[in-house]
Order: C-alpha cells, then sequence, then structure tokens
C-alpha cells in the first residue's frame, strides 16, 4: 500500500479511481484496530454461515414431529443431570411437539437474518432517497423535513403492531402465508425506520453542495440526475453505512419484538423471536428454547452494533491515521 | 423564549390532528368487526342497532368529528367535574371501549398507576445509575471502568428488553426463587409485609427498563463529557488553581449536561413506548398490556386513544426538549 499518497488523498475527497481505492485501505486499516469491531464482524460472519450452511450440515426438518422424542432436553445437560432426557439425534433437545431446537435455530435464524437485511436495505433506501432530495433541491427540503418531523412524532411500536393486524390478512391472501407476512414485516419495518438516516443524509448533501468540486461539477453543465449519482451519493456512502449497521440491528429487534408480543410470521414458521416466544411459557422446566434464540438475537445485534462504532470510528476523517 | 414556546404549542395543534387523522384513518381500514364475537343468532336489524350504538355508522368525517370532540371537549369536561364536582359533561357522549363497555378514560385512569411506578421507577434508577458511569468513564477514559462501563453499556442497548426480562426471570424467579416473575396488580401496600411484597416484585421490571435506559444515557453523558473536557476552560479553571473536583463537578459537568437534559427529556415517551414489550414479559397490568389487548380485541376507540396519547407525549416531550435547550445553554437564542 502507498502510504504517502493515502495520507494525501484522506482528507482530499474528490479522488480519482485509484487514489479511492486507497481510502478504503485505510478505513480498511483502522477499522482493524478497533477490537470489538473485529470481533463482531467475526461473529456476523460466523452467525451468517450457520444459518446459511447450517441446513445442508443439520438436514432435520424444522417442522418434522418425532413423536417419541417429545421434550428432549440438550446433550450438555446430561453432564450435570444424569436423569435428564437427552438423545444425540437433538442436540439442543426438541419441543413439547418433538421438533428439533437445533434446526428450528437454523431455520429461524434464516428468516431473521433476511428480515433484518431486507428491511434494512428498504429504510436505507427510503431514507438516501428523501434525504438526497430534500438536501439537492431546496424547494423540496421544507415540505420533506416536515414530513420527516412528522412520521418521528408517531408512536412508531402501537402504529407497528396496528399495521400488522391491518394488512396481515390481505397480504396472506395475495402471497400465500409466508411470503405475505414476510413481505408486510419487511415493509413495516422499513417505512417506521427510514427518518434518521433521511436527516443525517439530508445534512451531509447540503454540506456537500457547498464544496467546490460540486461548482465545478455544476459550471461543466453536469445534469442534476447524473450529479446526485456521480458526486453527491458516493461521498454520503459512510453516514449511510453507520446508519445501515443501526438499522440492520433495528430490523431485527422489531422483527423479533413482533414476534414475541404475537403479532409476527405464523405459529409453524420459525424465527428466533418467536421461538423466544413460544419457549416463554415452558421456561421454568425448559430454559434452553428461551436461552438460545434469546442469545442469538442478543450476541447478533451486539456484533452488529460493534462494527457500526468501528465503522463510525474507521470512516471519520479527524480520527482515521492517530 | 415565551414566544418561542407559545409559537411551537400552537404548531404542535394541527400537528397532533393530522397524526389523530392518521392514526384515524389507518384504523378504519381495520378488518376486524368488534361484534364478530356476539351470538350469531342475533337478527341483523338489532345487530345495526348495535352497529349505532357503537357509533360506526355515518360518513368518516363524522366519526372523526366525533371522536375529536369527545377527546379535546367532552373528556376535559368530564376532568374538571371529577375535580370541582361541577357538572358540564352531564348527559355528553364519552369515548366507550368497545372491549370493556366504559368510558376508554375511565380504563386508562385506572391502569396508569402501575405503568407510572414501573415505568417511571426505572427511568429515574436509569438516569441516576448513567450520570455517574458517564461522569467516571470520561474523566477515566480507556481505564478499566471506562472499558467496563461501554462494555456493559454496549450490551444493554444492543439486549432486547424482552430477553434481558426473560433471562433475568429463568435466574431469579425460577431457578433461585427470589423474586416473583408476575406483577400483582391486586396488591395493595398497608404494612410492611406488603411493602415488602411490592418492591420485590418491582426489582426484576425496573432493573430491566432501568439497564436499558442508562445504557443509552450513559452513552451520551460519557460523549458529552469528552467534548467538555477538552475545552479551553477547563484549561483555564485548572491554571487558575481550582481543585479537581470543582473543575469536573461544577464547570464540565454543568457544561456536559445540558445535551443529556434534553436527551433525557426526548426519552420519556420512548420508554412508554418500549415498556409496551417490558410490561408484556412481568405481566404488568399497565398501559402497554392495554395496547396489546385491544388491538388483538378490535377495539378501536382504545387503540385510538391510547395511540394518539403516546403521539401527545412525543410531541409535548420534543417540545419541552427544545425550550429546556434554551433555558440551559445560553448561547442558544430562539428569535
Amino acid at each position: 500500500m502507498n502510504d504517502t499518497t493515502a495520507r494525501t488523498a484522506a482528507p482530499n475527497q474528490n479522488q480519482n479511481q485509484n487514489q479511492n481505492q486507497n481510502q478504503w485501505w485505510d478505513v480498511w486499516d483502522q477499522f482493524k484496530t478497533h477490537k470489538g469491531a473485529v470481533i463482531g464482524g467475526a461473529f456476523l460472519i460466523l452467525i451468517t454461515l450457520f444459518v446459511i450452511i447450517g441446513p445442508y450440515v443439520w438436514q432435520v426438518d424444522p417442522g418434522d414431529l418425532d413423536v417419541r422424542n417429545k421434550d428432549n432436553r440438550p446433550i450438555y445437560t446430561a453432564l450435570w443431570n444424569p436423569d435428564a432426557k437427552v438423545s444425540w439425534a437433538h442436540p439442543l433437545g426438541s419441543d413439547q411437539l418433538g421438533r428439533d431446537n437445533l434446526a428450528n435455530l437454523i431455520h429461524g435464524g434464516q428468516v431473521s437474518l433476511a428480515v433484518g437485511w431486507t428491511a434494512m436495505a428498504l429504510s436505507l433506501v427510503l431514507g438516501t432517497f428523501i434525504g438526497v432530495l430534500a438536501g439537492y433541491y431546496r424547494w423540496l427540503d421544507g415540505p420533506l423535513m416536515r414530513f420527516t418531523d412528522l412520521v418521528l412524532a408517531l408512536p412508531l411500536l402501537p402504529l407497528l403492531l396496528v399495521m400488522m393486524l391491518l394488512f396481515r390478512e390481505a397480504l396472506r391472501s395475495a402471497f400465500g402465508p409466508e411470503t405475505g407476512i414476510f413481505i408486510l414485516i419487511v415493509v413495516v419495518i422499513g417505512i417506521t425506520s427510514w427518518m434518521h438516516t433521511a436527516r443525517i443524509v439530508r445534512g451531509d448533501v447540503l454540506a456537500l453542495k457547498e464544496r467546490e468540486f460540486v461548482l465545478a461539477a455544476r459550471s461543466i453543465g453536469t445534469p442534476s440526475r447524473r450529479m446526485i449519482t456521480r458526486h453527491i451519493l458516493p461521498n454520503v456512502l459512510s453516514p449511510i453505512m453507520v446508519s445501515a449497521t443501526l438499522g440492520l440491528a433495528n430490523a431485527i429487534i422489531t422483527e423479533s419484538a413482533l414476534s414475541f408480543l404475537g403479532l409476527g410470521f405464523p405459529s409453524d414458521f420459525p424465527t428466533w423471536g418467536k421461538l423466544l416466544f413460544d419457549g416463554v411459557e415452558r421456561m421454568a422446566d425448559f430454559p434452553e428454547r428461551v436461552m438460545w434464540p434469546g442469545l442469538c438475537i442478543s450476541l447478533t445485534v451486539l456484533s452488529v452494533n460493534y462494527i457500526g462504532d468501528g465503522l463510525r470510528d474507521a470512516l471519520d476523517p479527524r480520527i482515521r491515521g492517530r | 423564549m415565551l414566544t418561542f414556546t407559545i409559537r411551537r404549542l400552537i404548531l404542535a395543534i394541527p400537528t397532533l390532528i393530522f397524526i389523530a387523522l392518521v392514526i384515524f384513518l389507518l384504523l378504519d381500514l381495520a378488518p376486524g368487526d368488534p361484534l364478530a364475537n356476539q351470538p350469531l343468532s342475533i337478527p341483523p336489524e338489532v345487530r345495526e342497532q348495535m352497529r349505532k350504538a357503537l357509533g360506526m355508522d355515518g360518513p368518516i368525517y363524522v366519526r372523526f368529528g366525533a371522536w375529536l370532540y369527545q377527546f379535546f371537549i367532552v373528556e376535559p369536561q368530564v376532568l374538571i367535574d371529577h375535580i370541582f364536582g361541577t357538572s358540564f359533561s352531564e348527559g355528553k357522549l364519552r369515548i366507550l371501549s368497545w372491549q370493556f363497555r366504559s368510558p376508554v378514560m375511565d380504563v386508562i385512569v385506572q391502569r396508569i398507576p402501575q405503568t407510572l411506578w414501573v415505568v417511571g421507577m426505572a427511568y429515574v434508577v436509569g438516569v441516576l445509575i448513567a450520570i455517574p458511569i458517564g461522569i467516571i468513564s470520561a474523566y477515566r477514559q480507556y481505564s478499566i471502568f471506562d472499558q467496563i462501563g461501554t462494555f456493559i453499556s454496549m450490551i444493554g442497548f444492543s439486549v432486547p428488553t424482552f430477553f434481558t426480562g426473560v433471562l433475568m426471570i429463568v435466574i431469579f424467579s425460577v431457578n433461585l426463587g427470589w423474586l416473583p416473575s408476575i406483577y400483582d396488580t391486586q396488591l395493595e401496600v398497608t404494612d410492611w409485609a406488603t411493602f415488602t411484597q411490592q418492591v420485590k416484585q418491582m426489582i426484576m421490571p425496573v432493573a430491566v427498563l432501568a439497564l436499558f435506559n442508562a445504557s443509552q444515557i450513559s452513552r451520551y453523558m460519557r460523549a458529552s463529557m469528552l467534548d467538555n473536557l477538552t475545552q479551553d476552560y477547563v484549561r483555564t479553571a485548572r491554571a487558575k488553581g481550582m481543585t479537581e473536583k470543582v473543575v469536573v463537578l461544577k464547570h464540565v459537568l454543568r457544561n456536559s449536561l445540558i445535551p443529556v437534559v434534553t436527551v433525557i427529556a426526548l426519552g420519556v415517551p420512548t420508554i412508554f413506548g418500549g415498556a409496551i414489550i417490558t410490561e408484556q414479559v412481568f405481566k404488568v397490568n399497565g398501559l402497554g398490556q392495554l395496547l396489546i389487548s385491544a388491538i388483538n380485541n378490535n377495539d378501536l376507540p382504545m387503540v385510538q386513544t391510547l395511540t394518539f396519547i403516546f403521539a401527545v407525549l412525543i410531541v409535548l416531550f420534543n417540545l419541552i426538549a427544545d425550550v429546556l435547550y434554551g433555558i440551559l445553554d445560553p448561547r442558544i437564542r430562539y428569535e
């Protein structure tokens, strides 16, 4: 890596392709020094692999009813309780219908992470779109920002619950029970969490508009459309990335909260929040049924938040290089 | 300052009416029928009369107008009657809950004490923990205390309350048997025994919410202290020969508290929202639980009123935060 060009490129935002590459190396260097962020990133990759490769390794159907092996305890309980009902067929035990907990955890993770990523992407697209429009076009700034303030003043969790209730049947009949609810949850989370991204992006766009390179680009006659895609968007990428991590954490928590309140996916469709909710009733006898899904949610969100912290430090040119 | 407050208050009225309209229109789409659980043997014309009695007939603007009138005119009148023994509201129709067949406000007033006790206590405890932790972490930046403090606040910030709640129930109620897992709202504090019982059942919900609040506020406190500790006036104060205690606890703390106080004010309404989940975990019979049961039972007037009250809280505390900022920070001028 060429150190001197990277140093000069960092404060100088309008780089060409080659220097751009160096800037991202610089960011990566700074990111690596944040221990929590690196561990968080490793854990996120691990859990993603767990839910993607998991079904191929552990080929048990999560809905499979193993009637003879109901209410099994996890295999490790045998260590301190020799009488516990355990079996190698169910390493993390089975529930009251004989469904395998490990398979449920893997498939539930797929849904939870998929909801998290899609909802985050939707809220980012919405937030960036509104933020860029409000920051770039002065006549749109007032109305769009008033609208954002208005949405921020809405009590979001109650409205989320109400929306889940209202559109559940319509979407279920249109797309089938699982896809319908998936679309509903993603859209509902997406349209209730774009406001912070929009505000941050707007602020950054307003500041960028005053910069010389924007003036230069305008003076050679760049149309607004290309101005936004070529000059503005690449420069607001760092705040967008930071709010992406916050959005991912928020989406995962919201989905599990909805499932936990019984307004999420249908009962035979596992997600981490749903598994936790189902486990609560019998947690006195089977604490593992709430522990494992809960741990998965918490550790994923924790690692995503740490990545966000690391990214914020790495993308801040004032801190970088220290 | 006063004109700013008044202007903001006047601006809040259209905002609130718009929010009420959004909630109303959204609820109007509701597919559920509040008469669905009535016997099928009821003849259709009686059913139609029952709908009328619930106020479900008439075009949407009439119903919305009626709701606005009931919420903003009739309910305050009832409150005034209740306090002063007058009779302004006599013979006027109040907002009726479809689920309980009684005025919505009466049910809400019954539930408010539980929510306020648990949530309010948790917020106070959270703030009281967060501020000293924030001060020490910032003053001894990168020390062991700071490392542990930021780690715990990261955990409290990331782990959802429904998991911390369940975790605490598993540890303290199921395994150790120290604390009750369900909040008993029937309990009346009359003597020492019931008082300890009340304290015991409040420990877990308060601890769960307090951890969540404290972790957020301590992050702000730490960041704000760090911003101020490097300012020139701190060096001046030290150069004047002031003791470290005066410098940190008088000069820096007061200036750092300005943004934190507004964050605390802004957080109050979200606590009511976030408490929905905690109340559900510990079966606290409060506002959040009321909202969930109203949603599940298609009790639209209840959902409408409760959601609107949450919205009023948000708008109100936003305003309070802005005004507090103006009062506390002389550099801010609202003209």
